[in-house]
């Protein structure tokens, strides 16, 4: 019989970052010790814990990165409790890569990039950022604005600071929702950051984070001049299969799993908001 | 065409079992039709229809997919697949026999969905045009001939004979393979068409054309103000997925066996509230959505994605079970409106 996607292969994790009070990063690979499979940034896997469940993950990890792939997970729910409960060298079991990923070889291509996320929405975002950085000769400059609850809730962190940050051609700017202590960055919600940052019209955007983040940052960017047709996102629904088969992840006739997860807003605006 | 004498018929079925699993619709004790495995004595039912689909032969409602060893920190992934022997199924109706081609455009496309294959590749389908379509029967509105009826072999009944025709190579190979048929008139089904076709127009569903649902947009029958009426009485209980023959949403869910976990999936249905449930929230809470989505896919969004083809047969199974007496031609009715 033919090779049947569903049917899982084993992955081993390797690695476990701690990244926020409920988000750690897990590094994984196969039982040969190499990458599980190829993908293209924005692309996800389906993560299994047998007798939990299983579930769709955005590969965070860049694929110029060729030792291991990674997912920064944040802890919401039955599985991803589990998976936050393993110690390195536990077995999980992973299948994909699935969905279109971002167009880093077409639309993306040449272009001048403005990465907008609010807490864990940096996940899927982390692998175009890393992507862009590793092959700087085809894009044009980064702008990099990210925001969450507060400095703790900063997924990434330390790559941020240390490798983003002290990157020629990128520039980040962080904001947290609430004053802290020792945080003398800018305070305040994504959506007013960006208007207030008014960034270069010209930039193809991609946005991630919480739908009314979205929503709100989606809106004021409109009123800035920024077109639908130049923000990609990407999405995230129930899912069983992942490819388009079970029925559950659709908006309108699109499936998030194989039609997306990355869309355009302009292709969203065409279906029901049911998402 | 192929002809035996309706007295022979188990004569024929007695054959075709000899060689491989034969499942054909018998008297299920609640004035319905059931598919059973034949053996000596079954009597063949020539009820309208199952009341349960055809569906169940390439995608039970419960289906194994692998299994897995868990030891410490270690896991073993088992690929419990096994080849399917081969089966014939007898007494399909027409609109049944559609409903595997509309299956067909979501498990056969890529990436294949093997256990539903393996199963087509070893059914070979024999269809039986309609004698006796009943009031709640609609396949004509999508085009469904039930006087043709496709499928490997297409069968008809007259007074004294049953009637058979090859339809793919796969069902030329097994009436050949039949010794005690006899060779029969190109012309034979004819009177039996055109008594099928007589009957097909009076039928009080004869009228209906699902063309009206071509005429709006996705977005205008996804907003149209009919839903909240029409969906107000349904209750959820998922039963129009599950006897509908077009259905072919799963879940996939784990079972502790005692030594192991073995993963299956199982037929799930739109129309329940945890279809969409996320750790994060639902992005259908109310069951108008879900009724909403239900009759969308089948109407608007499979169309759309399949070359106009509608993602109904008009089987009318719906019609006769759903205990509030909704379906999917009321739905129709009120949205072309």
């Amino acid at each position: 019989m033919r090779e049947e996607t569903l049917i899982p292969k084993v992955g081993v994790v390797t690695d476990i970052r701690q990244d926020t009070p409920d988000v750690k990063t897990f590094r994984v690979v196969g039982l040969d010790g190499k990458k599980v499979f190829e993908h293209i940034p924005g692309q996800c896997a389906m993560l299994s814990v047998p007798g939990v469940g299983e579930g769709m993950f955005s590969i965070t990890s860049s694929p110029t990165n060729i030792e291991f792939m990674e997912f920064s997970i944040k802890k919401c729910g039955c599985l991803t409790s589990w998976l936050h409960m393993m110690e390195v060298g536990q077995q999980i079991t992973i299948r994909g890569p699935y969905g279109n990923g971002f167009p880093v070889e077409s639309d993306l291509k040449g272009k001048d990039l403005l990465f907008i996320a609010g807490g864990i929405g940096l996940a899927p975002l982390r692998s175009v950022i890393n992507y862009v950085r590793d092959k700087k000769e085809n894009y044009g400059s980064v702008h990099i604005i990210y925001g969450s609850r507060s400095m703790d809730d900063l997924v990434d962190y330390k790559e941020i600071i240390e490798e983003w940050c002290t990157d020629a051609g990128v520039t980040v700017d962080l904001t947290i929702d609430r004053p802290q202590e020792g945080w003398d960055g800018h305070v305040g919600f994504i959506p007013s950051f960006v208007e207030e940052l008014k960034p270069d019209l010209s930039r193809t955007v991609l946005i991630c984070g919480p739908p009314i983040m979205i929503k709100f940052t989606l809106d004021g960017m409109k009123k800035l001049g920024f077109k639908e047709s130049q923000v990609f996102t990407t999405m995230e629904l129930r899912m069983k299969c992942a490819i388009g088969k079970c029925g559950r992840c659709n908006i309108g006739n699109k499936y998030v799993c194989k039609d997306g997860p990355v869309f355009r807003f302009d292709q969203l605006a065409e279906l029901p908001d049911e998402y | 065409m192929k002809k035996i004498s309706l007295d022979k018929m188990n004569e024929l079925f007695a054959a075709i079992a000899a060689s491989q699993t034969l499942y054909l619709p018998v008297d299920d004790g609640k004035k319905g039709a059931k598919f059973d495995a034949w053996k000596e004595g079954a009597v063949y039912s020539t009820a309208a229809n199952t009341s349960r689909s055809a569906k169940d032969f390439f995608f039970p409602q419960v289906e194994d997919m692998a299994s897995f060893k868990v030891e410490g920190k270690e896991i073993e992934v088992i690929d419990t697949r096994e080849e399917t022997e081969d089966f014939v199924v007898f007494g399909v109706r027409a609109c049944d026999a559609k409903s595997f081609e509309i299956l067909d455009s979501v498990y056969l496309a890529d990436p294949v969905d093997s256990y539903y294959e393996n199963r087509r590749q070893h059914g070979l389908i024999m269809t039986m045009a309609c004698n006796k379509p009943t009031d709640t029967c609609f396949c004509s509105a999508f085009g469904i001939d039930a006087a043709n009826p496709a499928g490997d072999i297409s069968c008809w009944m007259t007074d004294s004979e049953l009637l058979l025709e090859a339809c793919t190579e796969k069902g030329e190979a097994l009436l050949n393979a039949l010794s005690m048929l006899e060779d029969a008139d190109a012309s034979a089904a004819d009177d039996t068409k055109a008594a099928i076709k007589s009957i097909l127009g009076k039928l009080p569903l004869a009228n209906l054309s699902p063309d009206g649902m071509k005429q709006k947009s996705l977005m205008e029958f996804f907003g149209s103000d009919k839903w909240a009426e029409l969906s107000e009485s349904c209750l959820g209980c998922g039963t129009c997925t599950f006897v509908c023959p077009t259905c072919q949403c799963y879940d996939i869910r784990d079972y502790d066996t005692g030594h192991g976990v073995m993963r299956y999936r199982c037929w799930d249905s739109c129309m329940y509230s945890d279809f969409t449930l996320c750790a994060h929230g639902n992005t259908r809470t109310t069951q108008l959505q879900r009724f909403r989505q239900r009759f969308m896919h089948k109407l608007v969004y499979y169309p759309d994605n399949n070359n106009g083809v509608f993602g109904c047969v008009g089987c009318g199974r719906c019609m006769r079970s759903c205990p509030i007496s909704m379906n999917i031609v009321k739905v129709m009715k009120a949205l072309e409106g």
